[in-house]
């Protein structure tokens, strides 16, 4: 079977779902979910030179009935009159609606929606022969439930796209969650469905944020045996970290053989992320991407739709990890050495820290991590514990 | 938190004359540990363990099968008297009845009749939730001087955030008796206002502390 790994340049057919109104998401300025990182990722590419008219697709609207494949009409409803200012704080609450991570803003089903039209867009250009693969930046909003909003997320485009991509194309799903916080809500959502198998690696919840994510979630009923998680400790770097997510997928693709890959591709997991404590660098997102790539081809035909995610430091880590991912999708290997002048000079002036001038990290980052033996040693364990299970059915020795 | 708040009620029972065979059926149909011993007024005379009835039953080394040690009745092998609890008993006290006793199941009488039973797993549940790990949460670390009327000023803090308070553990800080580690667990993506918030006002966040960056 064909190789698609490394830096062989080959020129995949690729969209980018682009809408400069994917900032109407903002739900105040100083809020850590911030769109713009977005519109940066967007600028840097094109003063880069990799992203051109034809690979852009103008983002749907999601409708109602496509909500409905994973949200309740009511919670719809109340968000609908939350962003038209018609809800009280009381009726707000039990949606998740008014609190400090999810507050109500103008119009927020319409902005919301569109976040998960733009998936579905990447979607139908993927699973309709338009492109192999396609990404929606403005989507990988994991945190969102049936009835509940939670961790910034309001409508779950994650979740919308795979049950879209099950009823319409009855396609066996594969989801890998990259995001440093556990991808709960799409979890839940296909918690007992076999055609769907969730990856999530993720800062363990012992203090972060959602504080699900456990080993021992693997799924219920039929779906017992297709949620995959995998805690890693704070304080994680880039080695360990790569290490679990490669033999992970690896594994888990192979006992799974999906038809298509959803990867949701927060990055927050940076060292300068101001909302998590583990330290990876720039290195994850180069081979993030480039793994699911080359699986994507080794098993489902190139089918791969990737989104965006967290990633709360927006100057010096989103734009660079999220324009390696189109860069990997696009041609097959990462950008290296200096970033473009313009964009630099452009979003210098506003940002309030010192922006970084080429697209790898300039080591050291941070100061040695003083238990790394340990915490390489524990998240070997979870790895081990998380795929137990199917290297006893596959006959995979660990 | 009382007994009858965390107690199954639907218990799996025995009467003394039934074989200890039928008992092994029950245990390994319902995959459970314990047996209450009942009798025809419902009133636990005895408990029998899945140890019990292994003890009973002949070695998988013995080659023939024609023992009749199964066939035993189930009042032979039981542990009686039995320790019961109350409906109105604390879930604090069951968790050291458990402890100090070394058993791992207690049935709940009340006027003498069984109407439930509690597990060392049912314990360590109720445990669980009470640490507030199983509601999507962040956890918060602080050190403080142990002193009446500390907590009201922490929560204080809190409040001004809209932020929902899961749960709050108090323990002592076993290196310093002076002062008390408390574990808030709270409902948002984003402690870090509440953190620099409670730092401004002089507490010790020991969770979570950055590495430091160059």
């Amino acid at each position: 079977m064909a190789k698609y790994a490394g830096n062989h340049l080959i020129d995949c057919s690729s969209k980018f779902v682009y809408s400069s109104d994917f900032a109407s998401y903002c739900f105040y300025d100083s809020h850590p979910f911030n769109q713009l990182r977005v519109q940066l990722a967007y600028e840097l590419l094109q003063e880069s030179n990799m992203l051109h008219n034809k690979h852009l697709i103008e983002p749907r609207i999601a409708t109602e009935e496509e909500l409905q494949l994973v949200h309740d009409s009511k919670y719809i409803e109340a968000v609908k009159k939350a962003g038209k200012g018609q809800l009280t704080e009381e009726e707000g609450f039990p949606f998740g609606l008014g609190t400090e991570d999810t507050p109500m803003f103008d119009n927020m089903h319409e902005a919301s929606s569109l976040l998960v039209g733009g998936t579905l867009t990447a979607v139908d250009a993927v699973m309709q022969g338009m492109a192999s693969h396609a990404l929606n930046l403005g989507g990988g909003l994991h945190h969102g439930f049936q009835r509940k909003a939670s961790g910034f997320c309001i409508y779950n485009d994650g979740a919308v796209a795979i049950q879209y991509i099950r009823k319409h194309f009855n396609a066996k799903v594969l989801y890998i969650d990259t995001d440093a916080h556990h991808g709960d809500g799409v979890q839940w959502t296909f918690y007992d469905d076999p055609n769907v198998c969730t990856l999530s690696i993720h800062e363990t919840g012992r203090y972060l944020f959602p504080g699900t994510g456990n080993v021992n979630e693997r799924g219920i009923k039929q779906g017992y045996g297709y949620s995959f998680n995998i805690p890693i400790d704070a304080f994680t770097e880039d080695e360990s970290f790569l290490h679990v997510y490669e033999t992970s997928l690896r594994e888990i693709i192979e006992y799974f053989r999906p038809d298509v890959i959803v990867s949701q591709n927060g990055a927050d997991a940076h060292v300068y992320d101001p909302l998590t404590h583990l330290c990876s660098t720039m290195n994850i997102y180069e081979y993030i991407p480039q793994l699911a790539h080359e699986l994507a081809h080794q098993y489902c035909d190139g089918k791969w739709i990737a989104l965006g995610g967290g990633g709360y430091d927006i100057w010096r880590v989103v734009p660079r990890a999220w324009a390696q991912i189109w860069n990997i999708m696009s041609t097959g290997a990462p950008l290296t050495g200096s970033l473009p002048l313009e964009w630099l000079n452009k979003w210098q002036r506003k940002a309030p820290v010192t922006l970084p001038e080429s697209w790898q990290d300039i080591h050291p980052l941070y100061e040695e991590i003083p238990r790394k033996e340990e915490i390489t040693e524990k998240n070997e364990l979870s790895l081990n514990k998380a795929l137990q299970f199917i290297r006893i059915k596959s006959g995979f020795s660990s | 938190m009382l007994v009858e708040q965390i107690m199954k009620t639907e218990v799996i029972t025995c009467q003394p004359h039934e074989t200890i065979e039928s008992a092994l059926q029950l245990l390994n149909k319902h995959r459970i540990r314990h047996i209450p011993i009942v009798n025809e007024d419902n009133q636990v005379i005895g408990i029998v363990s899945d140890r019990d009835v292994r003890d009973a039953s002949p070695s998988i080394f013995q080659e023939k099968n024609e023992t009749n040690e199964l066939k035993n009745e189930i009042q032979s092998i039981m542990t009686s008297p039995v320790m019961t609890i109350h409906p109105l008993d604390f879930v604090e006290e069951i968790a050291s009845i458990f402890y100090e006793r070394e058993i791992a199941c207690l049935p709940v009488t009340k006027a003498n009749k069984l109407v439930g039973i509690v597990t060392e797993k049912d314990m360590l549940h109720t445990l669980i939730q009470l640490t507030g790990v199983h509601v999507q949460s962040s956890q918060i670390e602080l050190n403080v001087i142990n002193k009446p009327g500390i907590l009201p000023e922490v929560t204080a803090v809190l409040g001004r955030r809209k932020v929902n308070i899961t749960s709050v553990l108090i323990y002592p800080n076993q290196n310093d008796q002076r002062y008390k580690i408390l574990v808030f667990r709270l409902q948002t993506m984003n402690p870090t206002p509440i953190i620099e918030d409670l730092i401004a006002e002089g507490y010790e966040v020991l969770w979570p502390n950055m590495p430091g960056t160059i």
